[in-house]
């Protein structure tokens, strides 16, 4: 049996809705064997996971805390993505921009006044973006794969954190722990509601998709990434600066990361310490993908991974299944998202016996 | 001293230079595989519950290299078969195996390894100083150094090693001239999944004999950077491999040495060397756009469907 592409006239508009679903339903299979074969109840441990979530007010407002960076750096990253340019050190940037945004609160906490909020979430956000320039300087400048180097940066942050919060930054009074004094009540990001612990950040989040789906949309600069991502010859003939958008995309990912990053630690945990993020750096490239890089379907993707998050804490708790399962549960679904892509541009086609070659005649 | 340095250092870049030749087999041949790191903690952690299983750790090996090459085969369905984007899927293949592993492992966390011993080969051995340090290693860095002359020798000698370099600068061409572009691809990916599974195999039954989550701790990702570093070529592989591990142990020496001194650097600084190494070595190899041109398999990363 062999498998064989056929290259479609017109990209499938059915496909394109239909393959995200397609990967979500193939991930919950894959699953639930993968629950049976942990000896679990596999309806049980699927309702633990993805229903139960949702049925409490408090989870729903964990959800959109989850939700929040996720989709803040997806929707940066899709723009990376969709012009060509392959920065994978979200996570990186995500720390860097909590690093910065956090330097008020940390050396000036007596500082009491409405200032101090917006000008964190600003040095978050040129934190954030700085770092993210590194690998676009490196790039542009000495052709450097940004790849490579926007993941390394990761490693880099990490490690300054650590530094950080274990050295300068540690509270003298925090009973020897690594972490810095809690925030001023000045410098703590509000909630949105008075249900539940759900902060602004969701609301950026919100906006920043809704802004970039208008810019890729209806403003020449969204036509100006998709052009160059698809060709960058293409690009260079109507004008457009491939060397200019690495700057735009890279510092725009970044600065969004960054305000993932001071958002995190302003509104969810309330100081820095040294780990502050589960991975959302790189799960958030799922979210990127599952939303087929567009940025309103990166809302929808963002929500359903902070539900595998939050599942995993919930399994873990009543099912007793180790929250690594979730891991496993995101790499599935961003396996299935790519593989189900391909029917977007491709028929395919089961091929059973070999073919015969035409007979040549005369 | 010294003698003991370099045994760490050699131990240090044994994988490396092995993931890196893998995966330079799998570039030259037109495939960009950026799940090296999660094809390596895949190694490591089958090579690891198969020593413990079995007892012996070249059953651990052998699962190793099977467990990398398996792997990889779920990349190469994706990218060949079904034409998905190659640096998307590699990525995916990184998340999936860092959490499939930690999954796996879950029950060898803690138990104490099975080290594999070195083979001390006779007569050579008794070389002072280099036969102590060469010929009395364990089995993969020997299978190291032969990868190093073999694969050198497929790419630049023969036949098939013609036909690999062909698809990775023109994959249409290659096709037009009755070459099997996706099979060749297929094989060539899987050993490099086979290359890291053993380089993974080599951190948890050697360097570190034990299982720990993320052991891999981003060497997959600097075996990537390796190959650029090389040129896509098998012995500067060898020699950057050498480099890079040294930058690796040298920070640990460097913090020892630091301490008795009495000079305070903050140990982080020291563990981020070999990560800003790599960036600036890829600064150094990259700022000539000419010749990253010349060296770089023009079809690399790209996708290739048959016309039929």
């Amino acid at each position: 049996m062999r498998i064989e592409l056929e290259k479609r006239a017109r990209v499938s508009t059915l496909f394109s809705l239909l393959s995200p679903l397609l990967a979500l339903v193939l991930t919950l299979v894959f699953g639930a064997i993968m629950f049976w074969l942990l000896g679990k109840s596999p309806l049980n441990a699927l309702y633990v996971y993805f229903v139960e979530p949702l049925l409490e007010i408090w989870s729903l407002h964990e959800l959109a805390i989850k939700a929040a960076p996720l989709i803040l750096i997806a929707v940066g990253l899709s723009v990376c993505y969709r012009s060509n340019n392959w920065n994978i050190g979200a996570e990186g940037q995500f720390t860097i921009g909590a690093i910065t945004g956090s330097i008020l609160p940390v050396l000036y906490p007596e500082w009491h006044s409405p200032m101090i909020l917006p000008l964190m979430l600003v040095m978050g956000m040129a934190g954030g973006a700085l770092y993210a320039g590194i690998p676009a300087l490196l790039k542009t400048r000495f052709n450097t794969n940004e790849i490579l180097t926007s993941l390394m940066l990761v490693y880099i942050a990490g490690l300054f954190l650590d530094w950080l919060v274990r050295g300068p930054w540690r509270d003298p009074q925090g009973y020897n722990f690594p972490q810095t004094k809690s925030f001023q009540i000045e410098a703590v990001l509000p909630e949105i509601l008075s249900s539940g612990r759900a902060h602004w950040a969701f609301v950026f989040a919100i906006a920043a998709a809704v802004a970039l789906w208008f810019m890729m949309r209806f403003m020449l600069k969204g036509f100006e990434v998709s052009v160059l991502g698809q060709s960058e010859r293409a690009g260079r003939f109507a004008g457009f600066s491939a060397r200019r958008m690495v700057w735009f995309s890279m510092l725009l990912s970044g600065a969004l990361a960054g305000l993932a990053g001071i958002s995190e630690v302003s509104g969810s945990i309330g100081h820095v310490q040294p780990v502050i993020s589960p991975g959302y750096g790189f799960t958030a490239i799922i979210v990127a993908f599952l939303g087929r890089l567009n940025p309103l379907g990166i809302i929808a993707s963002g929500l359903v991974l902070a539900l595998t998050y939050l599942g995993g804490e919930a399994a873990q708790l009543s099912i007793g299944i180790s929250d690594k399962v979730s891991r496993v549960f995101q790499g599935l679904l961003l396996f299935f998202v790519l593989s189900c892509d391909t029917l977007i541009h491709y028929r395919i086609r089961l091929v059973f016996a070999r073919t015969k070659p035409a007979e040549v005649t005369g | 001293m010294f003698e003991a340095i370099l045994l760490t250092v050699i131990t240090a870049s044994t994988p490396l230079v092995i993931a890196a030749l893998g995966e330079l087999v799998a570039e030259r041949a037109g495939v960009l595989n950026l799940g090296v790191e999660g094809m390596m903690i895949m190694g490591a952690v089958c090579a690891f519950a198969a020593a413990q299983l079995s007892g012996s750790p070249y059953i651990g090996i052998l699962a190793g290299i099977v467990g990398g090459g398996l792997f990889s085969l779920l990349f190469g369905f994706l990218t060949l078969t079904l034409v998905a984007n190659q640096v998307a899927t590699g990525l995916a293949l990184t998340i999936l195996g860092l959490g499939l592993s930690g999954q796996l492992g879950e029950a060898f966390v803690g138990l104490p390894g099975i080290k594999l011993q070195p083979i001390v080969i006779p007569l050579l051995s008794d070389i002072p100083f280099f036969g102590r340090v060469l010929f009395s290693q364990d089995l993969i860095f020997y299978l190291s150094v032969a990868l190093v002359v073999g694969i050198n020798w497929f790419l630049f000698r023969s036949r098939r090693g013609l036909k690999i370099r062909a698809i990775g600068d023109n994959h249409a061409s290659a096709h037009a001239l009755g070459i099997n572009v996706i099979g060749a691809r297929y094989l060539a990916v899987m050993f490099g999944g086979a290359c890291a599974g053993l380089a993974g195999a080599q951190l948890s039954l050697v360097y570190t004999p034990q299982w720990v989550e993320n052991m891999s701790a981003g060497r997959g990702w600097i075996a990537l950077a390796l190959v650029v570093f090389a040129s896509w070529r098998p012995w500067r592989v060898l020699a950057g491999g050498y480099l890079f591990g040294a930058v690796g142990i040298g920070q640990l020496h460097a913090q020892i040495l630091a301490q008795n001194l009495g000079i305070v650097i903050p140990s982080q600084f020291l563990s981020a060397l070999p990560y800003a190494a790599t960036i600036v070595v890829l600064i150094i190899i990259s700022h000539n756009r000419r010749t990253t041109l010349i060296n770089t398999p023009a079809s690399l990363g790209k996708p290739f469907v048959p016309d039929r």
